[in-house]
């Protein structure tokens, strides 16, 4: 009998205990705890190191961060109004706030040119880096160069529109022809779109800069942190199709044009960039004719431009190699010409792949940009190392100013990695 | 029936330098060739007008000349009346000095924090990672300009050591950090083998490399035993013992002893003086490159699968073992070549060394010696030259490092 059964055995409990919590040291923060942070001695002294550690940088930064004072106009009135306290003379950064971002050149009643052209940056790099976005965005994207030069430099709007048109005519020209002759449309199209520059270029008065609605600003007395993002903004869009074509230059099967973007590629690869700035600043000029004039920033675009294109052909040239070879034969054996082949089969997906790589290099050349400071550019760092640090009421104010200057970056540089690895997993389809 | 017949002799028409793919080719290439020749004319032609418009010429007999500048950190003999070709000589040890430390210094911090990066402390991998984030997102060139402010403005200058109630002392009474350098200790030979000091530390270095060599005799040996007899001697005592009594035994003979550097009126006199300069560059240089180096590593150990660490660990291997023997030896293959690129970043970097004052070659050759004769054409294409030729023996080497442990396929 069941029943029997059940009752007859004493030693048998009857009802279930009731559930007890579990021990402390197996929940919660302390279970947490003795994984994470004590699991071995060796991890515990580790712990206490890393937490000494990081003691020590707080109580050193947090008082000095906190105490600073922000309204004071010169070191000495400063350290006057801290009384010996421990904390930064972030004043530096209020008062000399427009020629960290603007440079000392650049008039004041124009600032807000620079302003609205960021903002407008904002807004024509959004649908590049968003696909979400609607495409029509894009049109905004490409009529960014022009504005942003007219608005920067001010003068003329002539030379931004004859530039805009050769360019509307040229894009024209290939969508009629380029469709059944590459060749003939594309180089056709740079014909063209030459011939409408020089032309216009003579039609364009000498004085039109003199009474334009923006007046004219030259690009020395560009600077601050706003000479480093044009450096980097512009130096990056111009080379990624520098960099498309070198790396199809290199993985072509015509063995001088390989040979010669092979040089090229491994030339610039090899030497520093600061070796680059050394020839746009002092041995460029030699090149161009000698009736000409080109100023040092067009110089430093240049080279820097190429070196970053050497960068991005390389990135490019991988993710060429990491396509399939069946894409290729598949591409052939449609009928597809190179052109073709390129445009509609290899080049989309490659790109896809070489994103991130491209970003990376966007990075690293956006922090190189600092380096135009070494040739006497005004740039962030030329403008602390230079007028401000030299200046009288606040010589010595290393931290602040170092400080805002990396911080400004990390959040930039920081952000756009941030970027790049959310789309390495959004473009990870995941097999 | 049918005769084969030849294909129809195809004569060769112009438009088929175009249109036919066995020809394409080459009218393109042909193209090419013109347009950078044209190119190159135009440039050469345009730099011959501005050339002669300035009454210059490209000479480099000015390498000949004497310098007339002083350079305050130097390797081997320099003074002012030295020619500008000693001045780059000096320029390019000082460049390979800096590049030497800072690629070994990047090297172990980037290990260290790589490593550390996967352990299962939370706060040390998370401290990790700050590191790695700050330091690869902020400009090298604003870390050296950092580091350096340090070594100026923060160290306490000579003075501060002075008296009875100094501020400031030495660290441990042997190094001295001032604001004008740092003072560390210098070996030298009381009664050396021979006159000249640098050939008795080529005489320690022959015996270092003979105790190398020994060693690896004696593991050979031990290799062979152990395929005989299963049991391998144990080889630690014994290579101790090679490297070390020789070592000690030469040290012995030659009377090593230190000079410990001492204030003597407002400076330092005595030891061996490490510039700020160089100390800046070299540390701003590898904590910066030690944060990509510790991502490399990172990937690379992660790189080894799951399965690896496990089949070694069912095998009855020890943790150590099979870090040592399994995972570092398929995560290196991964971890070699980003590191090539590391430290020829690291070689190119240090050409930041202009900016604080460090006499490398950019600063001898492209700076006081171009600024002085005014020749920079031929300035920057030697510097050029320097650094190609640099970059491509440094890819070199470690390509045919990296062939020797590339996976033998079949």
């Amino acid at each position: 009998m069941a029943d029997q059964e059940t009752n007859s055995i004493a030693f048998v409990a009857t009802e279930v205990i009731p559930e007890s919590a579990p021990p402390a040291r197996e929940t919660g923060a302390v279970k947490w705890m003795r994984e994470n942070l004590f699991s071995s001695v060796t991890n515990s002294i580790l712990t206490l190191v890393a937490l000494v550690f990081i003691y020590l940088i707080l109580s050193g930064t947090v008082p000095w961060i906190v105490n600073g004072l922000w309204t004071t106009s010169s070191l000495a009135e400063c350290r006057e109004a801290l009384a010996g306290k421990t904390g930064a003379c972030f004043s530096v950064l209020t008062e000399r706030w427009n020629q960290l971002i603007y440079g000392f050149k650049y008039p004041v009643e124009e600032y807000w040119r620079p302003n609205l052209a960021f903002v407008l940056m904002l807004v024509a790099i959004a649908p590049v880096l968003f696909f979400e976005l609607p495409r029509k965005l894009l049109i905004v994207t490409a009529l960014y160069p022009f504005v942003a030069f007219w608005l920067i430099w001010g003068g003329t709007i002539l030379a931004p529109l004859l530039a805009l048109i050769g360019f509307v005519v040229a894009g024209v020209f290939f969508q009629v022809f380029g469709r059944t002759n590459f060749a003939l449309g594309f180089f056709g199209a740079v014909v063209i779109a030459l011939v409408i520059w020089a032309v216009g270029g003579m039609l364009i008065p000498e004085d039109a800069s003199e009474n334009a609605l923006l007046s004219a600003v030259p690009s020395r007395d560009l600077g601050g942190f706003m000479l480093n993002l044009m450096l980097g903004v512009t130096c990056v869009s111009l080379s990624v199709p520098l960099g498309i074509a070198l790396a199809l230059g290199r993985m072509s099967d015509m063995p001088l044009i390989k040979g010669v973007c092979v040089v090229f590629i491994e030339f610039i690869r090899g030497v520093p960039l600061i070796t680059l700035l050394f020839v746009a600043s002092v041995m460029l000029a030699y090149f161009f004719p000698p009736e000409s004039t080109v100023d040092l920033f067009l110089r430093v675009v240049i080279m820097i431009t190429l070196f970053s294109a050497a960068y991005i052909a390389e990135v490019i040239r991988g993710g060429l190699a990491a396509l399939p070879k069946g894409q290729y034969e598949a591409a052939d054996s449609l009928g597809l010409d190179y052109p073709q082949a390129m445009r509609l089969i290899i080049l989309p997906q490659a790109l896809k792949i070489s994103i991130p790589g491209i970003v990376n290099v966007a990075v690293g050349l956006f922090k190189d940009t600092t380096l135009v400071s070494v040739i006497s550019m005004f740039d962030l760092v030329g403008m602390i190392r230079g007028p401000i640090l030299a200046s009288t009421e606040w010589n010595g104010v290393y931290w602040e100013l170092l400080g805002f200057a990396a911080l400004l970056f990390f959040v930039v540089c920081y952000g756009i990695s941030q970027y790049s690895q959310w789309l390495e997993r959004k473009l990870h389809k995941g097999h | 029936m049918t005769t084969l017949t030849d294909p129809p002799k195809a004569s060769f028409r112009l438009s088929m330098l175009i249109n036919d793919t066995r020809y394409r080719s080459l009218t393109f290439q042909a193209i090419a060739a013109v347009a950078l020749a044209l190119a190159f004319v135009y440039l050469g032609n345009n730099l011959m007008q501005n050339l002669r418009a300035a009454g210059l010429n490209i000479s480099y007999s000015f390498l000949g000349d004497q310098a007339g500048y002083d350079i305050n950190q130097r390797l081997i003999e320099y003074d002012s009346q030295s020619t500008h070709a000693r001045a780059a000589l000096v320029g390019i040890l000082n460049t390979l000095l800096v590049a030497f430390l800072a690629c070994i210094t990047a090297t172990i911090f980037g290990v260290v924090a790589g490593v550390l990066r996967l352990s299962n402390n939370w706060i040390i991998s998370k401290l990790m990672a700050v590191y790695v984030e700050i330091f690869r997102n902020i400009p090298v060139l604003i870390w050296i300009i950092i580091i350096f402010t340090i070594m100026t403005a923060v160290m306490p200058g000579p003075r501060e050591f002075k008296g009875d109630n100094a501020t400031s002392s030495m660290f441990l009474d042997l190094v001295a950090f001032t604001n004008r350098g740092v003072y560390i200790p210098m070996p030298f030979f009381e009664n050396g083998l021979f006159g000249n000091a640098a050939l008795n530390w080529v005489l320690v270095l022959l015996v270092a490399m003979g105790s190398w060599y020994a060693t690896r005799k004696a593991n050979a040996r031990a290799a062979e035993v152990q395929a005989e007899t299963g049991i391998r001697p144990n080889t630690f005592w014994t290579n101790l013992a090679i490297w070390l009594a020789p070592f000690i035994a030469l040290m012995f003979i030659m009377g090593l002893s230190w000079e410990v550097p001492a204030l003597k009126g407002f400076n330092f006199k005595g030891g061996i003086k490490v510039g700020g300069s160089l100390i800046a560059l070299w540390f701003a240089l590898s904590i910066y490159t030690g944060a990509f180096i510790a991502e490399n590593v990172r990937a690379g150990i992660q790189a080894v699968s799951k399965g690896q660490t496990e089949a070694a660990a069912a095998l009855g291997l020890r943790p150590r073992r099979v870090m040592n023997l399994v995972v570092l030896p398929q995560a290196l293959r991964v971890i070699i070549p980003p590191l090539i690129s590391q430290y020829l970043n690291i070689t190119k970097n240090s050409s930041l060394a202009i900016l604080v004052g460090y006499a490398d070659v950019t600063a001898t050759l492209g700076g006081i010696t171009l600024n002085q004769t005014g020749r920079a054409i031929e300035c920057v294409l030697l510097l050029m030259l320097f650094y190609l030729t640099a970059s491509l023996l440094i890819s070199m080497a470690m390509n045919v490092y990296n062939a020797s442990v590339k996976l033998k396929e079949r």
